[in-house]
């Protein structure tokens, strides 16, 4: 093995921000914040209230226009396009606080998630195949929404939404995931399944968890990113973060 | 399968039994033409008043589907589909003023009384091609959903939505109803368009015309809601619904929320555009009041009376308040847009689903 193989250059990561700052009225949300994610990579996210951690997402997914910085996922220029070209790049979004259309059943919330043609001709034309049909019931399956497939999104409790919004994400097959606050209002045995779903995600895909329950991020076993009033503190496995006295400073030691 | 893909079906007073009371409605109305062939003496006899105000109140029940199906859906609450609609009915008064021909007052042979009156030379170049049904009635359906594609991509592309869309609808019939207002328009000023002599070489005002018309238009009734209803059972009624209740979560989906809008925008003013073409020939007469505000918020309201988002509660609110009108209108016209007004507010209250919620359980 030669010194050029060793030192070979990362491969080309699948989502690059670079110097990003969001300012609201004079306040700075991010502050010239960098991150790289690479294709496969599981990433988690740490920081208190209030960091830009769901402002990041905004960012990414198009909602929100960042003043300045490059946000690029592969070699398109996100700051350039709407969120539903976005969305079709394959970048999907799990929402912290799960949205979804409650006077649609459950499945037919998965039905509007799942990969296909999205214009209005196609839509009116579509015929639910028996594949398409599979997929969402192993969907509903993995997620275990499978006895209320047929119930109105809007009568679900608050972990069962968290679940139907993680089915969404499913469905759309994205290349990246972006998952704000997953497990919040989940119990621990739900909070186990959805670490190990998104371990098994990742590798395939790219994963982007932000949240605050430590130990799913111990379980999720990836390296963590910790957020702080826009800009990244500190960066490591969960054992290095947990031991830098910057972050417990201002998040762990509260 | 469909019985996991429809949308929550009317339950309790149940889908079947809703078919059944259309079906039997649809054949009640078909019956009246027959009915009024009957000899006057006959106690079934209908009279041609009964008909002709049938066969108007069907063309409106079609601007009510059209506005149901852009508003119970997706949410669009257009404020001017009044406009959609006399376009419509102007589409079809030029071919019926071209048909008069040498018959006019003043006997000229190819323009109308109102332009010779204004010292026309010749016809505009706009009433080319209206000597021609076919033409006409495309233009019925072309002229409204242009301006539809129009006013809705501006819109939608700019995010406009809620009040402020419907103001800019509202603004749209009234700056068109300012505009047919004018006599340089060449669309006949304040009078429009009447005293029309015959339509597809039938002459108007007779039985035979009465029922052609009245049937006409219960076709496209039907046509339109099977439209509709194919429209709002397939996939894209859901995209709709949920454009409707949550917006911007359908984009996060990488739908392109502006080109379902536009595709059911421009449905519903063809739809009301179609109505008004046929609504002119049975009313015999076409002005710019029909572009009045009024008229837009007054069939936004049967839809809202007979409870949107169902289709048939559209149907419903049209029959009944119209019914209503009529009625009142004959016994204590100044009372109308009292009444009017005081049914939105009690539906509004007391009925948050319309008259059809009386016969049909709230989805769970
Ligand atoms: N649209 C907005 N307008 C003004 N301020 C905003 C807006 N969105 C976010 N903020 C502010 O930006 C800061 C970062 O918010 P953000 O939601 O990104 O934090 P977070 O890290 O996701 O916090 P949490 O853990 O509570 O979800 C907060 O102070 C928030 O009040
Ligand atoms: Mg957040």
């Amino acid at each position: 093995m030669n010194a050029a193989q060793l030192t070979a250059p990362a491969p080309d990561p699948l989502l690059y921000l670079d110097g990003v700052s969001v300012v609201f009225d004079g306040f700075k949300a991010l502050n010239a914040l960098s991150l790289i994610i690479d294709p496969g990579e599981l990433r988690a996210i740490i920081g208190p209230n209030g960091a830009g951690k769901t402002t990041m997402m905004d960012v990414i997914t198009g909602k929100t226009r960042p003043t300045e910085g490059v946000v690029r996922f592969r070699d398109h220029d996100l700051t350039k396009l709407d969120e539903a070209s976005i969305a079709n790049l394959g970048i999907g979004r799990k929402f912290q606080k799960p949205t979804m259309f409650d006077k649609l059943t459950v499945f037919e919330n998965l039905e509007l998630a799942l990969k296909a043609p999205r214009g209005p001709l196609a839509c009116l034309r579509w015929v639910l195949g028996g594949g398409d049909r599979a997929r969402i019931e192993q969907t509903l399956e993995e997620v275990g929404l499978a006895s209320r497939a047929h119930d109105l999104a809007g009568v679900l409790s608050h972990g069962q939404r968290q679940w139907l919004e993680i089915g969404m994400l499913l469905m759309q097959d994205p290349e990246l995931l972006l998952v704000d606050e997953p497990v919040a209002g989940m119990t621990d045995q739900e909070t186990e399944h959805t670490a190990a779903l998104l371990v098994r995600i990742a590798g395939r895909r790219s994963v982007v968890v932000v949240e605050h329950d430590l130990e799913f991020v111990r379980a999720l076993g990836s390296k963590v990113t910790v957020l702080c009033e826009g800009s990244m503190l500190s960066e490591g496995s969960i054992d290095h973060v947990q031991n830098d006295p910057r972050v417990i400073e201002v998040y762990l030691g509260r | 399968m469909s019985a996991t893909l429809a949308s929550p079906a009317p339950s309790g007073f149940g889908r079947m039994t809703l078919r059944l009371v259309l079906i039997g409605a649809v054949l009640i109305l078909a019956l009246l033409p027959v009915l009024n062939q009957m000899p006057t003496d006959s106690a079934l006899h209908v009279s041609d008043f009964v008909v002709t105000v049938c066969g108007k109140w069907i063309t409106y029940a079609v601007l009510a589907l059209a506005i149901d199906l852009a508003w119970g859906y997706a949410g669009i609450l257009s404020l001017g589909h009044g406009a959609f609609f006399a376009l419509g009915g102007y589409a079809m008064g030029m071919h019926l003023m071209r048909l008069i021909g040498p018959r006019g007052v003043y006997g000229h042979p190819v323009l109308p009384d109102f332009m010779v009156f204004l010292g026309y030379q010749e016809l505009p170049w706009y009433w080319l091609g209206f000597d021609h049904f076919p033409f006409a009635i495309l233009m019925a359906m072309a002229v409204p959903g242009l301006l539809a594609l129009v006013v809705g991509y501006l819109a939608f592309r700019s995010r406009i939505t809620g009040v402020y869309l419907s103001i800019i609808t509202q603004a749209m019939t009234y700056a068109l109803m300012l505009a047919f207002f004018r006599n340089d328009m060449g669309f006949g000023g304040n009078n429009g368009f009447t005293d029309f002599k015959e339509l597809l070489g039938m002459p108007l005002n007779t039985p035979n015309a009465r029922s052609v018309l009245f049937y006409a238009s219960l076709a496209l009734l039907l046509g339109a809601l099977w439209l509709c209803s194919a429209v709002t059972r397939s996939k894209l009624g859901r995209v709709l619904v949920a454009i409707r209740d949550a917006e911007s979560r359908v984009r996060f989906l990488g739908y392109d929320v502006t080109q379902h809008k536009l595709f059911v925008f421009v449905l519903s003013a063809v739809l009301a555009g179609l109505a008004g073409a046929l609504y002119v020939p049975q009313v015999g007469i076409i002005n710019p009041g029909e572009f009045s505000p009024a008229n837009s918020i007054e069939a936004v309201i049967w839809v809202a009376v007979g409870g949107r988002g169902t289709l048939l509660g559209a149907l419903l609110g049209a029959f009944s308040v119209n019914a209503l009108k009529t009625w009142l209108t004959t016994v204590a016209p100044d009372l109308w847009l009292f009444a009017l007004g005081g049914l939105f507010v009690a539906v509004t209250l007391f009925l948050p689903r319309g008259l059809i919620g009386l016969f049909t359980k709230a989805p769970k």
